[in-house]
């Protein structure tokens, strides 16, 4: 298996970081880092981050059920993960939740027919101070009301949304 | 960049470079003090950067509010094997939102603040633990290394003392209990995050089992000023044992909530009326949350006090994190109750019976409470269950998730009792006896 020159790049120096016989210490990040390329966890990239790291596959078989960032399915293109703990619960995040729900009719976890976008109600994400907080993939939105949350989605499926850098 | 407005009732210390043009460059960082205080430590004898530290009463900023220089003096210096540093950026406490402002706009401070670590106990890595949801983080902390690294701040022969440094980012994947220190070991060490016995402490068999100092990244962070200006100039601005400033994340029902520097021991109303704008819409303030959820709530008339270490102790909660939620008088003190259990009960790593069954059974029962579903003698049973955890689990999630618990039915019993009033409680089928 082989990943794009950047990955493969970022793998070699990953596997150096860590003191000799230990490149076990590579599994967690190889794993989300190869998810992030192709879209999940699959028992190929499982055995090939077993054969890179020295460890066998039901080594790295058992952390993928511990994180819960790696996954085994494909989530839609934009996963769209809506915080609902305390901070953003005060201010309106669990209304939020309900009303992406309803925006895009999927329930917790699940992914558009067209595999766009997925849906994912989560756990506390660090933007409490400028809650309700959402990311979609890796960028963060702050201060999200529902209507703000309705042109995000609609910038999503006309292909205008812009990765923002945080 | 910065997500609130500052406050003008801030001392900017670990946050004084925020705001410049560039935050976050070496070239800023250079500019303003920066890499100066690692000059500095290298002519120091590894005691007196300990007793520096000792003297500014720096306290972990994690949570659990440990002496630093303590915590840095009980690494063996001369075990044969290897030490490590490492850094805990897995902020994932609900209510916490600093240490991402820290490694964002000033990332060098924290390298620097590893650095000094690194000398003091003559370690020659350093890991920087981030939580995978701060994926941009890992990026703009590349980023920074490979400058430092092309400036000669990292790497070989450090400052020409011939002692060499090594520092690299590690990204965990989504999971709370890796915060806690021997969780984030494990999963450093490429396993499933559960927490080991101590002893031994990570002082002494940390990372790889060998010597490690692990803080967390703001306490890191306030390292480097401690060093260019004295332990006990820093330990000053804050109150007695609990010294300098801190970041304070302030959110909830507030008119500016955000994150702030202040020095330790601020008035916390003052906190909320001065610094957050006062609770929002011209409501009332009913409780706070004080030191991410993990701590016991107080009731709006318990919050006239210090904002530090201490002073949160002696009310029976803690400064914990740093993040204070604020709750107005409308607020289903229930309904938060079972929010925070939901996440203690998602977040337990399974490796403690009392915590994972204790988080499993306390959402089960406030969740059939908040739903009008709630027996006579529930409120009872979970003050119960919540005080059997207490202390009977390897790391502190089983008390994180029983302490809150038990604090909400303590703090506003009436409230759950007024659900009952309304509660139809499902029939119990009658035991059948064979």
């Amino acid at each position: 298996m082989t990943f794009s020159p950047a990955l493969e790049q970022r793998f070699a120096k990953l596997l150096k970081s860590y003191p000799p016989g230990r490149q076990r210490s590579a599994v967690v990040p190889m794993l989300l880092y190869a998810q992030d390329e192709i879209g999940s966890v699959t028992q190929e990239l499982v055995e090939e981050v077993a054969r890179r790291c020295g460890v066998t596959p039901l080594q790295v078989d058992e952390v993928i059920g511990y994180y819960s960032m790696l996954h085994r399915k494909p989530l839609g293109k934009y996963h769209v993960q809506v915080c609902t703990n305390i901070a953003c619960q005060a201010v309106g995040g669990e209304e939020l939740y309900a009303h992406a729900g309803r925006a895009l009719s999927l329930g917790n976890k699940q992914v558009t027919p067209d595999g766009l976008i997925s849906l994912e109600e989560v756990e506390c994400m660090g933007a409490c101070s400028w809650a309700p907080a959402i990311q979609i993939n890796y960028d963060f939105h702050h201060f999200v009301t529902p209507e703000r949350f309705d042109r995000l989605i609609e910038a999503l499926r006309d292909g205008t949304y812009a990765r923002k850098a945080s | 960049m910065r997500y609130n407005e500052p406050s003008p009732l801030e001392t900017r210390i670990i946050s004084q470079r925020f705001d410049l043009p560039n935050a976050g460059s070496i070239d800023t960082y250079i500019a303003n003090d920066g890499y100066q205080a690692i000059r500095k430590a290298i002519e120091m004898p590894p005691e007196a950067i300990i007793d520096e530290l000792k003297a500014s009463s720096l306290r972990g900023r994690g949570g659990a509010g440990f002496p630093t220089g303590m915590k840095w003096s009980f690494v063996p210096r001369n075990s044969g094997k290897p030490s490590y540093i490492i850094c805990n950026s897995d902020e994932s406490e609900p209510a916490t939102c600093k240490d991402r402002l820290l490694m964002e706009n000033d990332p060098h401070q924290l390298f620097e603040g590893m650095m000094i670590a690194g000398w003091t106990v003559k370690a020659n890595k350093g890991y920087i633990f981030v939580r995978g949801e701060y994926r941009y983080l890992i990026e703009i902390l590349e980023r920074a290394l490979a400058e430092a690294y092309e400036r000669g701040y990292l790497g070989k022969n450090m400052f020409g003392s011939g002692w060499d440094f090594d520092l690299y980012t590690h990204t965990g994947a989504g999971a709370y209990e890796c915060g806690e220190e021997t969780a984030l070991l494990e999963s450093l060490e490429g396993k499933r995050g559960v927490p080991r016995l101590k002893p031994p402490f990570p002082a002494v068999a940390g990372a790889f089992q060998s010597p490690t100092i692990l803080n967390n990244c703001e306490t890191f962070s306030s390292v480097p000023w401690i060093i260019r200006n004295g332990g006990p100039a820093y330990a000053e601005l804050g109150t007695p044992r609990n010294g300098g400033t801190h970041l304070v994340c302030i959110s909830g029902h507030v008119n500016k909530p955000g994150v702030y520097e202040l020095p330790m021991g601020f008035n916390m109303l003052q906190l909320i009326n001065d610094v957050a704008g006062g609770v929002r819409n011209g409501k009332k303030l009913k409780a706070v949350i004080p030191g991410g959820s993990s701590a016991p709530v107080l009731k709006a008339d318990e919050c006239n006090i210090p904002y530090d270490f201490d002073s949160l102790a002696k009310a029976k909660s803690m400064a914990g994190s740093g993040g204070l939620v604020i709750l107005d008088e409308d607020t289903d003190m229930v309904a938060v109750a079972l929010r925070t259990i939901k996440f203690y009960a998602h977040e337990s790593c399974g490796w403690c019976i009392p915590c994972r069954e204790g988080t499993t059974w306390l959402k089960k029962i406030l969740t059939r409470f908040h739903e009008g579903g709630g027996r006579p003698d529930d409120i009872d049973l979970i003050a119960e269950l919540a005080n059997n955890m207490l202390g009977r689990t390897f790391c502190a999630l089983g008390d994180a998730a029983a302490m809150p618990t038990a604090g909400f039915i303590a703090k506003f019993r009436n409230e759950f009792e007024a659900y009952l009033k309304k509660s139809q409680p499902a029939q119990l089928a009658e035991l059948v006896v064979v």
